[in-house]
């Protein structure tokens, strides 16, 4: 390719380009990380220094917020509450959703784009407006307060993203692998598990940390259907409602790192999912 | 070890009828190339003998065994696809073992038939690889394998070399044509390209419009086809054709002049292949429009009575736009067609 020539030099183009280019970068972390980091510093911070002004940059490890709300009532259950609740989600919706993914993609049937339509629709209702008929119809069923009911309104919720990740997934696989593969000797149902399976297993993954994260962040519906089996969120906004600021930051940190380190630990799946760092 | 029989295979899709009620034998180690445009349905006929599409009606036999009903995995084909489908997620031993490991076959007989045929493609360097690392040429050698290590009766291949560049397509042509040859197995090819389908063809089975119009040798095709189609079709530039009037006792009015032809009281089309072609001092009078010099010919576009008519001569003649020429057809090479049935007339 050869360089447009322009009046200005392009070596000065290039360099100012970079230096855009760089300052978008720190500035989109800075975005991200800066709140990550003064919830880290407070968290850390006697209730004291949490309250003054100015913020010293270094946390001073004061473990003081932490182990209070280690050893506050109901907080390790409402965590359990949350991750039973997170992984029943993840579970169910990629149950639901992959197999809805897999018959859009695949096979051709009256009224697919409308459900396609459908299945965004169920998003477009306020789940405030769910909620109260949803409470009693668990109430009459005896779901209310259970881990099981609470996962099946953040199914749900997350079943929309579960199909439509899943159908560009499965999508994104030509038929003829699964042709190539029945003629080898597969049947329909080894085709999938051995050419299919492994093609989307990173994205599968990544649908269902989407799925485990909508329900690990979601707290309206959490709060109404459950009382005594709080999840980690709803526990927190009932309890620290009146609660002193260090507090606050320390439940906030306690909401964040747990999903924080989950989406770490499987990042190069959600990666694969955009195509970064697919082979 | 397997002959192919086609029993009056029908297929439809809807209002839309791909296949008419073909027929077709295909001889123990025969290489029987598909040809036609595209929309044929000549892939659909593959996919039907693979199983991979199910004939609305009709039967397919495979080595005296009916297999319409199999699912491709019973039917001992094995077949290459024009987008490869390499396993992205295996490497490429893998993937030429793929069908082997559903045989279930130990270890040692995999690792055998794999590095043979691997061999045989020219890719023992490449086993490790996973396709993401291959060139597109690499991958159709990989697909070939790997249809080649299932030992199969049957090899189906779709199109495998229309995705290859010119010049690695004319290499791999000539290579699968001997790697066939001397794996004894029974191949139906699928293409659109005519090169392809003379030079590897026993035989060539050419489609028009979901029916087999004619299927015969390469030179037959070229020489006596059975339909204007297959004139038109085959050969570069194709087949010309003038409309030709009686004139009784087997003689003919065509361009201006008489020719001798068969013995019809209708109206006949005269058709004679661009290189069949002289000048000469009698014979058809045609005005040149465009003359283009290949190098080994010179290809003269002309005007006969309003109708295009292509003539291939030597290189060394002279001819500029708008001379006026005297072009004699070779005698043995002229063929009539009706222009009712669009048929050749004997």
């Amino acid at each position: 390719m050869t360089a447009v020539t322009t009046d200005a030099n392009p070596q000065d183009a290039r360099k100012a380009g970079r230096i855009v280019y760089l300052a978008a970068v720190v500035l989109l972390c800075a975005w991200v990380l800066v709140p990550l980091y003064f919830l880290l510093i407070n968290t850390l911070s006697s209730p004291e220094a949490v309250n003054s002004f100015p913020k010293s940059f270094f946390p001073a490890f004061d473990l003081g917020s932490l182990t209070f709300f280690a050893n506050f009532g109901g907080m390790l259950s409402a965590l359990k509450n949350s991750i039973i609740v997170a992984a029943l989600t993840m579970v169910l919706s990629i149950l639901i959703g992959a197999p809805a993914g897999y018959a859009l993609s695949r096979f051709d049937f009256r009224g697919k784009e409308l459900f396609r339509l459908l299945i965004l629709l169920t998003r477009a209702f306020p789940l405030p407006l769910l909620a109260l008929p949803l409470a009693v119809l668990f109430i009459r069923t005896g779901l209310d307060d259970t881990a099981l009911g609470l996962a099946l309104v953040h199914t749900t919720l997350a079943i929309p993203f579960a199909v439509l990740i899943t159908f560009s997934l499965f999508s994104g696989i030509p038929i003829e692998l699964e042709e190539a593969a029945w003629t080898l000797g597969c049947t329909r149902l080894t085709a999938f598990t051995k050419v299919v399976l492994p093609l989307i297993l990173p994205g599968i993954t990544a649908s269902a940390i989407f799925a485990f994260v909508i329900s690990w962040n979601e707290v309206f519906a959490a709060a109404v259907l459950t009382i005594e089996n709080r999840t980690l969120t709803a526990f927190l906004l009932q309890t620290l409602g009146e609660a002193p600021l260090h507090l606050k930051f320390a439940g906030g940190f306690i909401l964040v790192v747990p999903a924080l380190i989950f989406i770490f630990a499987v990042r190069k799946y959600l990666f694969a999912m955009w195509g970064i760092a697919n082979r | 070890m397997a002959v192919i029989e086609i029993k009056n295979v029908a297929k439809t899709f809807g209002a839309y009828t791909a296949l008419h009620d073909i027929n077709l034998t295909i001889q123990d180690q025969e290489f029987m190339v598909l040809l036609g445009a595209s929309g044929c349905g000549k892939t659909t006929l593959l996919r039907i003998i693979a199983g991979l599409e199910t004939a609305t009606t009709g039967e397919v036999w495979i080595g005296g065994r009916r297999v319409d009903h199999l699912p491709p995995k019973d039917r001992g084909i094995a077949m290459v696809f024009q987008n490869y489908a390499v396993f992205p997620h295996l490497t490429v031993f893998e993937n030429i073992g793929f069908g082997l490991r559903m045989q279930k076959l130990p270890n040692d007989e995999v690792k055998r038939r794999v590095e043979r045929t691997a061999g045989l493609m020219h890719i023992d360097q490449l086993l490790k690889r996973y396709s993401g690392e291959l060139s597109g040429g690499q991958r159709q050698r990989v697909a070939v394998a790997r249809a080649l290590a299932m030992e199969p009766d049957v090899i189906l291949m779709d199109e495998p070399l229309s995705n290859l560049d010119a010049l690695l397509r004319m290499e791999m042509r000539a290579e699968l044509k001997g790697v066939l040859a001397e794996s004894n197995t029974t191949a139906i090819y699928v293409t659109h390209d005519q090169v392809e389908a003379m030079s590897m063809a026993d035989r060539i089975s050419v489609m028009h419009k979901g029916e087999i119009v004619q299927a015969a040798t390469p030179l037959e095709v070229y020489r006596n086809p059975a339909a204007e189609f297959v004139a038109g079709f085959i050969g570069n530039p194709p087949m010309n054709f003038l409309p030709a009037t009686p004139k009784g006792a087997g003689k003919w009015a065509v361009g201006g002049q008489v020719i001798d032809g068969p013995q019809k009281n209708k109206a006949l089309n005269f058709a004679i292949r661009p290189e069949d072609l002289r000048l000469a001092d009698s014979g058809l009078t045609a005005r040149a429009k465009v003359v283009e010099p290949l190098g080994a010919h010179l290809l003269v576009t002309c005007d006969i009575d309003g109708a295009l008519f292509r003539a291939v001569l030597d290189s060394d003649m002279t001819v500029k736009p708008g001379d006026t020429l005297t072009l004699a057809p070779q005698p043995d090479r002229v063929r009539w067609f009706d222009p009712d049935t669009t048929r050749a007339v004997a």
